[in-house]
């Protein structure tokens, strides 16, 4: 199992080169500009100053390598000594990765982004898997029930309905009508007693219902197919046969094994939460990692989209390793050594 | 009166009274503004973006300021220096300020002219890629006589001197601050671009980029009794309607930028009760540019697009006076404000709409839409109708090609002009092209605004300030946008009449208010008769307040934020 681990971790170093390689070339290639949202008056000369101060002089080759010193060497040196206090060489001088739109290092926005994405993004994706797995279970238990067509309603319609549309909804029915819950969620908001808890809740629970919502619809139509499957099968017949009872057998034999597949597909929807959810960021003003990714690429703010990018990218390889050894784990088939 | 009464009345005096008793610095607690595009630096040199140049206005500020009527009134100056008060040399060369005595920064040191040498300096770094280095071009030398005086030197004769440090685009930054930041370590500076000390009535407790601002009163603010409110979050992120939704519908803000929406959502979200929609007019004129060189996709990069002096490479259909005129005569000018802005806007038949004393009225008989007449220009001019309606001349299809920015307002204004013009016998083909593409200035792209490569193009351009002479001098000859000057350049349009020229040059010359103003006229009416650009609407920036926000006097011709220090809350 390590020696597997190792040899993918290996391999995809070579991978994520690539995918790095790709990205900023498909970033240079597309039309955009980084003076192009500024205001009419300033002039071109002025722009062409601006574009020149950001090293858009530079030819794409330097760029690119420019920028894989940056996020590879410099800015795990610069994490380093954060983390030690040491200093590594020459420290003052090293170039991090800088945004072009806020001129300040990539990496410390994105760390100042990732709480309200964890607590929002992360918080839904937990209560979407708290609530999809016993409705999935439930749902193939006593499968063509009515709370099985009320569970496949309200998945299809989660799945269908886009949040935009739950968000507006939401914010139109609570936020207007209604005056219970803010529509603007307030990043600056510190918890100290129990009532800046109550508004962090407060705040918390339109964009985390909207995400949940989506999240558990899917993660509900797999458990439950993956019950069904399992429900048919032989050992199941021969665990009642034992004079088991039937709590024990849906709950210890049926569901571990029916949540072999589900786990892999939680683990491989992990990468989303950091990455965030651009839209319903957006309409709730979380402003987190995916409105950070909608900003940059509107303000064509290369550095800050290629880093971001590239971060989703390593997640997403490391996630799908995750979920490969989990899959070994839950499984004694399996075995990859 | 009865008893009752009288004290009744004696508390109601009272009551009016007491909030002027309690005018004290920061009493009115914490203002919440909301600009849905979000802020990225508190630093407007870096930036340029109308956003980063109005968040920083609460802390940074210039020596004068335009207010809500576009006229400029001192702010770190005793006042604003003419030739008569003696503050303008005679020859127009040079400008000396008096800065205000006793003014500090926030961190409590003095503020003196070399500061605003300083700032002049940082701004003209090489390799520092200021966004405002325009407002310093003509600056000769900056000098300090004494540390309360300012004189600015010119390179020649500048009759509208009131450009470097004046207005929210070149504020003054703190010396002691940024001295380790010039050129190329600008963007080092994290600490200093995010929260710059300044002298105005806010200063910057925590900024997080792209997403919060918060301030915090200043309280070394020149003016004992302000600013009136305590602390400001300045939230950033989201869309323009949800935005005003926030202060119209939910009253979760006092104060929301720029809201550009359909005016019949805005007018609706207002009948809630909770804020009031504030419109102020400047210079923004949406406008249709008119394509005088051949942009034929048939000719090769050199020549697309590219007017060439002998006029050999001009416009086959619009170089025709008549075509030009009739597409102007068949849009309704009306209805487009009316669909497209209502009250945030109004019909217009200038490029130059604002200051008043510059605004001509020779060309208003264009707000009324003439079918007919423009019919009749067409078929004295030999384009006659073919069988399909279009118009034909020497086998030239009356056929064009509108691009504008993708905007769903310029969207329905595309289908409206495109229905006008059909009725005259002018076929149109749409077309949108993203924004940050279009206004890109990406000399590779094929689809921008400069390149040009279309018959017709729409879209917004104003210029700041109050003086309009660098704007009207966008349509010189030598400013047309070419391949050998990487399409940079403003003369979308491609004109060139040497007759305007010599106006351009005669205004740069010109000092006299009442001379400069006729000039200025006399080029808008040269543009507008010869229809070279058609205006459309004087749009207006629109934001909105709740109604228990007082002391808002929004303008456009500054940030709108330029009094925030004057704000308070009813109660």
């Amino acid at each position: 199992m390590l020696r597997f681990a190792l040899r993918r971790l290996l391999v995809s170093i070579p991978t994520l080169l690539v995918i790095s390689f790709i990205i900023f070339a498909l970033l240079d290639l597309a039309p955009s500009d980084p003076t192009a949202n500024l205001p009419l008056t300033i002039p071109p000369e002025v722009r062409e100053k601006i574009r020149l101060s950001l090293g858009l002089g530079e030819p794409f080759l330097v760029r690119y390598a420019l920028w894989l010193q940056q996020f590879m060497i410099n800015e795990p040196l610069n994490i380093l000594e954060q983390w030690t206090g040491w200093t590594i060489g020459d420290s003052e001088n090293r170039l991090r990765v800088l945004s072009w739109a806020t001129r300040s290092p990539v990496v410390d926005l994105i760390v100042a982004r990732l709480p309200q994405t964890l607590w929002v993004v992360g918080m839904s994706y937990v209560i979407a898997v708290l609530i999809a797995v016993p409705i999935g279970v439930i749902s193939a238990y006593r499968q063509y029930s009515l709370f099985d067509q009320i569970g496949t309603f309200v998945s299809m319609l989660g799945f269908s309905v886009p949040t935009f549309f739950t968000g507006l909804l939401f914010i139109m029915l609570f936020s207007v009508w209604l005056g219970w819950l803010p529509s603007i969620y307030d990043t600056t908001h510190v918890v100290r007693d129990w009532d800046s808890f109550v508004f962090q809740v407060r705040q918390m629970l339109m964009p985390t219902m909207v995400l949940a919502l989506a999240n558990a619809s899917q993660i509900s139509r797999f458990m439950r197919a993956s019950m069904l499957d399992n429900l048919n099968q032989d050992y199941v017949r021969t665990a009642r046969a034992k004079g088991m009872r039937e709590r024990t057998v849906v709950l210890v034999h049926v569901l571990r094994n029916s949540l072999i597949p589900v786990v892999t597909v939680i683990a491989l929807g992990v990468p989303t939460i950091f990455g965030g959810a651009i839209i319903t960021e957006q309409i709730f003003r979380v402003n987190g990692i995916g409105q950070l990714l909608i900003v940059g690429i509107e303000s064509a703010d290369i550095p800050l989209v290629q880093t971001l990018t590239f971060i989703f990218a390593v997640l997403i390889v490391l996630f799908n390793l995750i979920a490969d050894l989990l899959y070994g784990m839950l499984d004694p088939r399996i075995r990859y050594d | 009166m009865t008893r009752t009464r009288r004290i009744l009345a004696a508390s109601a005096a009272v009551s009016l009274l007491a909030p002027a008793a309690m005018a004290e610095r920061g009493a009115d607690g914490q203002l919440n503004i909301i600009y849905w595009q979000a802020v990225s630096t508190m630093n407007p040199f870096l930036s340029g973006g109308t956003k980063e140049v109005e968040a920083a206005s609460m802390v940074i500020e210039p020596l004068a300021s335009y207010d809500d009527g576009g006229a400029i009134v001192p702010r770190l100056v005793t006042e604003i220096p003419t030739v008569s008060n003696g503050g303008v040399s005679p020859d127009l060369t040079s400008i000396t300020w008096r800065l205000k005595p006793g003014v500090t920064w926030s961190d409590g040191t003095d503020f003196t002219a070399e500061d605003a040498i300083f700032t002049w300096r940082y701004c003209t770094a090489p390799d520092g890629g200021c966004a405002q280095s325009s407002y310093f071009a003509d600056v000769e030398s900056m000098e300090a006589p004494d540390p309360l005086t300012l004189k600015i030197t010119f390179k020649g004769p500048k009759p509208f001197p009131y450009t470097a440090l004046v207005g929210a685009e070149s504020p003054i930054i703190q010396k002691k601050q940024f001295e380790n930041c010039l050129g190329a370590r600008a963007p080092e500076c994290t600490e200093a671009n995010f929260g710059p000390i300044g002298t105005g009535p806010f200063v910057v407790k925590d900024f997080r980029a792209n997403d919060v601002i918060v301030l915090e009163a200043n309280p070394n603010y020149r003016e004992p009794d302000k600013p009136h409110f305590q602390s400001v979050l300045f939230k950033g992120g989201g869309d323009a309607a949800s935005a005003a939704r926030s202060v119209l519908e939910t009253g979760e803000f006092d104060y929301a930028w720029n809201l550009q929406i359909e005016p019949e959502v805005l007018g609706q979200m207002e009948t809630a009760g909770k804020g009031v929609v504030k419109v102020a007019f400047a210079t923004s004129v949406e406008r249709i540019h008119v394509n005088l060189s051949n942009p034929s996709s048939a000719l090769g990069p050199d020549l697309r697009s590219v007017q060439v002096a002998d006029g050999a490479n001009k416009h086959p259909i619009l170089s025709d006076f008549s075509v030009r005129k009739a597409l102007s005569l068949a849009i309704d000018r009306e209805v487009l404000t009316e669909v497209g802005y209502a009250r945030t806007g109004k019909p217009t038949c200038n490029i130059l709409p604002g200051p008043d004393i510059y605004v001509s009225t020779a060309n208003d008989a264009c707000l009324a839409q003439d079918i007919e007449g423009a019919r009749a220009l067409l078929d004295n001019a030999g384009w006659v109708p073919g069988p399909d309606g279009v118009r034909v001349k020497d086998g030239q299809r009356l056929s064009l090609l509108f691009q504008t920015s993708t905007n769903s307002v310029r969207q329905s204004f595309q289908a409206l002009i495109k229905q006008w013009w059909a009725e005259i016998g002018v076929e149109s083909e749409l077309r949108n092209i993203s924004g940050s593409v279009f206004f890109g200035g990406d000399p590779a792209s094929p689809d921008t605004f400069q390149k040009f490569y279309a018959d017709v193009q729409m879209f917004t351009n104003n210029f700041s300030g109050v003086d309009p002479e660098a704007y009207m001098a966008q349509w010189r000859c030598a400013d047309i946008p070419t391949p050998a000057t990487q399409w940079q350049g403003q003369n979308i349009d491609r004109f060139c009449d040497p007759a305007y020229d010599a106006l351009v040059a005669e205004m740069a010359r010109t000092g006299k208010l009442e001379d400069r103003a006729r000039l200025a006229k006399a080029m808008n009416d040269k543009l507008m008769e010869n229809y070279v650009v058609l205006p459309l609407v004087y749009r207006g920036g629109t934001s909105a307040h709740a109604k228990s926000l007082d002391g808002v006097r929004m303008t456009d011709w500054d940030s709108e934020l330029w009094n925030i220090a004057d704000w308070r809350r009813v109660k």
